[in-house]
């Protein structure tokens, strides 16, 4: 596995979602707030699962949550 | 008021203090009480069979009581209920951290088992198992707060 580099736009989506807290997108994706902060800071990469779950609650594709730049998934032979 | 030190990393810290300060107040027990009036019991592995087991339910009641102190002193300082809950990125952590201190715990393994190998008294290597046992935590505990600040 590479190490590809995931972003995200959480902050915005809270933001425009009424400001929406950490910990209020934490309780309702079944995180602890800690995880959130990692996610949005970029030290944890979720799962799909939690992924799409928080693309649900800011009802829009998942691609528009996270984003990948794409020469990152180019596959480099050592 | 939210603390500087999120609450798993001050848990860890606080947990594995309490397991050092128990084993260190409990070998300073049984040495006043026992070696120092009678040090052959040093050679005795039975002696030591039995107070490591006794150590067993002595750390767990130690850190069941620290939970209810932690849940105490957090709750007063933030007014916030102790999560309890555990998410993936915890159980992501939680392995690494446990794969990490699988590794020093079998090289202290290895360590106990050529003491004997170079003729050592058989206390030896009970003593440098159940430091192997700590070291062990002392690790995973290390390796748990550098994934929760760095990122996993």
């Amino acid at each position: 596995m590479g190490n590809c580099k995931i972003k995200n736009n959480i902050r915005t989506l809270r933001f425009m979602a009424n400001e929406m807290t950490q910990q209020e997108l934490a309780e309702r994706t079944g995180v602890t707030r800690q995880t959130i902060v990692a996610i949005e800071n970029g030290k944890y990469s979720p799962t799909l699962e939690l992924a799409f779950r928080i693309a649900h609650i800011f009802n829009t594709p998942l691609q528009d949550v996270f984003s990948v730049d794409p020469d990152d998934l180019v596959l480099k032979k050592k | 008021m939210e603390p500087k030190m999120p609450r798993k990393e001050r848990q860890i810290i606080a947990t594995t203090i309490t397991l050092l300060a128990v084993v260190f107040i409990y070998g300073y027990i049984i040495y006043k009480k026992y070696i120092l009036e009678n040090p052959e019991l040093v050679y005795n592995l039975e002696f030591w069979g039995r107070k490591f087991f006794l150590m067993i339910p002595i750390m767990i009641g130690s850190l069941i009581i620290l939970m209810i102190i932690f849940a105490i002193v957090n709750k007063i300082l933030t007014n916030q209920d102790m999560e309890t809950m555990t998410d993936e990125m915890d159980k992501l952590i939680e392995l690494k951290a446990l794969k990490i201190s699988r590794w020093s715990t079998n090289i202290c393994f290895l360590l106990a088992i050529g003491s004997q190998a170079i003729g050592k008294e058989p206390w030896v290597m009970m003593a440098v198992l159940v430091i192997s046992c700590f070291a062990g935590a002392i690790v995973e505990a290390i390796a748990k707060i550098y994934y929760y600040k760095k990122g996993v």
